[in-house]
């Protein structure tokens, strides 16, 4: 994190140095998630909520994962079943929560700005787990992580994120992220699926794929289904032929990502799923590490007082 | 004059008041210098040079110590949520607002529960006003029944209890059919027809201006064109009709030149335009603050610049503030869940002049003249500063600071887009229709407790002249 920052609200809140210090806690923690017993005491006695207003597997599990590894109380809260079903306010939920004294809130929330909100609400460190189509800041420290990882450095890579950018807030962080650590972005898909001045963030666009060999990496996002009925692509066939990636349109030594859960055959083929040129696997793997690197930054900070090694 | 009465307020006596050295400031009539400004029984009794009038019995004597005395302005534009939603604001705490912000007429309009589309709402409204508007207030009814854009409401009745016009204002009339049935209709109604121009289709599940802080946020967007090719479209439909249409709340620069392009053609249209789309734009989303959220939304740079020229030029008439109060429970959730809309009559006068009067953008004459020209538009009475008229006039302290919020506000809520803003223009007294409305509690006070305010005071108690 930036010296000061508490929360993890946007990729905004951190700057270059802040991303690779995270990731650098997050490598040591790598090895932890390679022992026998996967456990550190950094947080013993302290509680980390998990509040989860939107379906999600591996977000949720992961953070519970990473919390659990640093030995931190895990309470977790969905929608469904909760007081939330029963109407309550996010803001009485959080005040509520907010008096067992968390030492971190972690909300993932369909709408715009929740994470920003709950901040304001609760004395607990506040990560943002996704906050509707804005940002998902903690999957970009994971991407990040996976390339730097892979590539030594994001430096002078050239990156293009492809599919619908408009309802994606793995898009927003990541071209926030991959920009910060010095990387070129090119977002590409249907013109229906590009937000207007989306430029204004810092990236090029692109309506085709005759470029993408231009790419070091293409990050694939997940085609929603719902987005037919709405009439922003006239049919999933048409949006696979134009701009499915797939063994065809790249060459061997490009990487691929994608944040899942992946529609095989839509957006990405099977064959290239599968393929070793494929980071997904690695981009799950990382993501424990990566959280349990954001949860101590906030919650522990000094380096000093790391109690494992490296 | 038209014969039936469309603004009421509560009885109260008419003021019996000398304003003594005020620099009174009125575009219709050119009076711009020290006056003494003497109100009997309501009415403007007597003008003079500064220090030439002396107070009648009876009369409180204010020492304006050459503030300024405007005529009180007139708001085409207020949501009273009277009926239905006085948790938010009713008559009494809106026009206490209004008369805080120097206002001295309002109109409020329909969208309130039920919606005011029959003569028994608006009797009972009326009634209402004639008991607790401590401004004289008026009504729109809606064009549509329940504002759904289906079916006319009974115009000519409702005209005839007392509407001052019509309007489905927080929804466009999406059927061009449809508008132009009332439009037609207007002719035995009389009556201004308001618009909200928004295509729904275009506008899709947007919450903010569509530009590079909705792509930023990943919020969707209301592109400008939602409004504009509205307002094209019912420019045509009132030349074709010869209708007298009003457009509301304009915010964006193709807005303005659609507007400009049907007055050219002989359209007789007119619009509006509000202190926060003046004032903001859509920078200020970036806090994600639900305070910034209303509709239109505040927009691109080059539409406020678009809307201040249009505003000088006279291209749009008036400033209207859309005064839209909504709880605080109601506001403290994710931008995309908020309500649109933001308070605005007591904070309409000193917005504009601390970002265009100050720095020079708008002569402060310009400024009381389209403050008080929704009036005429409405075909409602003009306040002048002129011997024999009604006394409806605001004095102003435009040297005073003062921090939005700090003191809470006179209406019930508080979702101002200019909280915690330091703004130059302090209302100290309003006359609304002949009656005190308002004044400052330092007027009464020996000091005042904020920097600038100094000055304007009442000189003792009543002015008991020697028998």
């Amino acid at each position: 994190m930036n010296d000061r920052a508490r929360h993890l609200i946007s990729i905004d809140d951190l700057d270059r140095a802040g991303i690779e210090r995270v990731l650098d806690r997050a490598e040591s923690f790598a090895e932890v998630s390679g022992r026998e017993i996967k456990k550190v005491p950094a947080l013993r006695g302290r509680t980390v909520v998990n509040l989860f207003y939107e379906a999600s597997t591996r977000t949720s599990s992961s953070f519970e994962i990473a919390a659990k590894r640093l030995s931190a109380d895990v309470v977790n809260v969905k929608s469904s079943g909760s007081s939330v079903d029963k109407g309550e306010s996010l803001k009485d939920t959080v005040q509520t929560l907010s008096a067992y004294d968390p030492a971190a809130i972690v909300i993932r929330s369909p709408h715009v700005g929740a994470a920003k909100l709950v901040a304001g609400w609760t004395d607990a460190a506040v990560i943002n787990a996704g906050d509707g189509k804005h940002e998902h800041p903690t999957q970009a420290l994971l991407d990040v992580y996976t390339l730097r990882r892979r590539l030594g450095t994001l430096d002078d890579v050239n990156i293009w994120i492809v599919g619908d950018v408009s309802h994606s807030r793995v898009a927003r962080s990541g071209i926030l992220a991959f920009t910060r650590m010095g990387a070129s972005v090119t977002v590409c898909g249907p013109p229906t699926l590009l937000p207007r001045e989306i430029e204004s963030l810092g990236c090029d666009s692109a309506v085709t794929l005759d470029r993408v060999h231009e790419a070091d990496v293409v990050y694939v996002l997940r085609m929603q289904h719902e987005r037919m009925t709405q009439s922003f692509v006239p049919s999933l066939r048409e949006y696979a032929d134009r701009y499915q990636i797939n063994e065809r349109r790249l060459s061997p030594s490009q990487l691929v990502m994608h944040p899942g859960p992946v529609n095989r055959g839509v957006e990405m083929s099977g064959r290239t799923i599968d393929s070793p040129q494929a980071l997904i696997g690695e981009q799950v793997k990382a993501g424990v590490a990566v959280r349990m690197a954001v949860l101590y930054e906030l919650l522990v900070g000094a380096p000093s007082l790391m109690a494992v090694a490296g | 004059m038209s014969p039936v009465k469309r603004l009421f307020s509560r009885p109260g006596a008419g003021a019996d008041i000398l304003i003594r050295n005020a620099h009174a400031l009125d575009p219709r009539t050119g009076m711009d210098g020290a006056h003494d400004v003497l109100i009997r029984g309501g009415e403007i009794a007597e003008l003079g040079a500064a220090g030439t009038l002396s107070a009648p019995d009876g009369a409180d004597i204010l020492d304006a110590g050459a503030k300024h005395l405007f005529p009180a302005f007139v708001d085409p534009h207020v949501h009273l949520r009277t009926p239905g939603q006085e948790y938010k604001e009713d008559i009494d705490s809106g026009t206490a607002a209004a008369a805080a912000g120097g206002f001295c007429a309002i109109v409020a309009m329909p969208n309130t529960i039920p919606t005011v589309d029959t003569a028994s709402v608006v009797n009972s409204l009326i009634a209402e006003a004639s008991e607790r508007a401590r401004v004289p207030t008026g009504f729109l009814a809606s064009i549509t029944r329940g504002l759904r854009g289906e079916e006319l409401t009974e115009m000519a009745d409702l005209r005839d209890a007392g509407a001052i016009g019509f309007t489905d204002d927080g929804k466009p009339v999406t059927s061009a059919g449809m508008l132009r049935r009332a439009l037609q209709y207007q002719r035995l109604s009389g009556g201004i027809i308001a618009l909200h121009e928004e295509d729904p289709a275009l506008s899709g599940d947007g919450v903010m201006h569509e530009g590079a802080v909705s792509a930023r946020l990943g919020m969707a967007g209301i592109p400008s064109l939602s409004e504009s090719t509205m307002v094209a479209r019912d420019a045509a439909l009132a030349l074709y009709e010869d209708a007298r249409v009003h457009f509301q709340h304009l915010s964006c620069v193709e807005s303005v030149h659609a507007l400009a392009a049907a007055k050219a053609q002989g359209a007789k249209v007119s619009a509006e335009v509000s202190p926060h789309h003046l004032r903001l734009t859509d920078e200020a989303v970036r806090s994600l603050d639900s305070r910034f959220k209303m509709n239109p939304p505040l927009r691109a740079e080059s539409d406020r610049r678009a809307l201040i020229e249009g505003l000088r030029s006279g291209v749009i008439e008036c400033v209207a503030t859309d005064h839209a109060p909504h709880a605080r429970h109601e506001k403290e959730v994710p931008f995309e869940q908020a309500p649109m809309g933001t308070i605005g009559l007591e904070t309409a006068f000193a917005a504009i002049y601390t970002e265009l009067v100050v720095p020079g953008e708008l002569a402060l004459a310009t400024l009381i003249e389209r403050m008080t020209a929704g009036g005429a538009l409405y075909g409602l009475h003009t306040p002048r500063i002129a011997l024999g008229e009604t006394a409806d006039v605001c004095l102003i302290d435009t040297e005073a600071t003062w921090t939005v919020g700090q003191n809470g506000y006179a209406g019930k809520s508080a979702n101002s887009s200019f909280e915690g803003m330091r703004l130059h223009g302090r209302v100290l007294l309003t006359i609304a229709g002949g009656v005190i409305a308002h004044r400052q509690p330092m007027l009464v006070a020996s000091d005042d407790e904020d920097d600038g305010g100094g000055g304007a005071r009442m000189a003792g108690a009543r002015n008991r002249a020697a028998h």
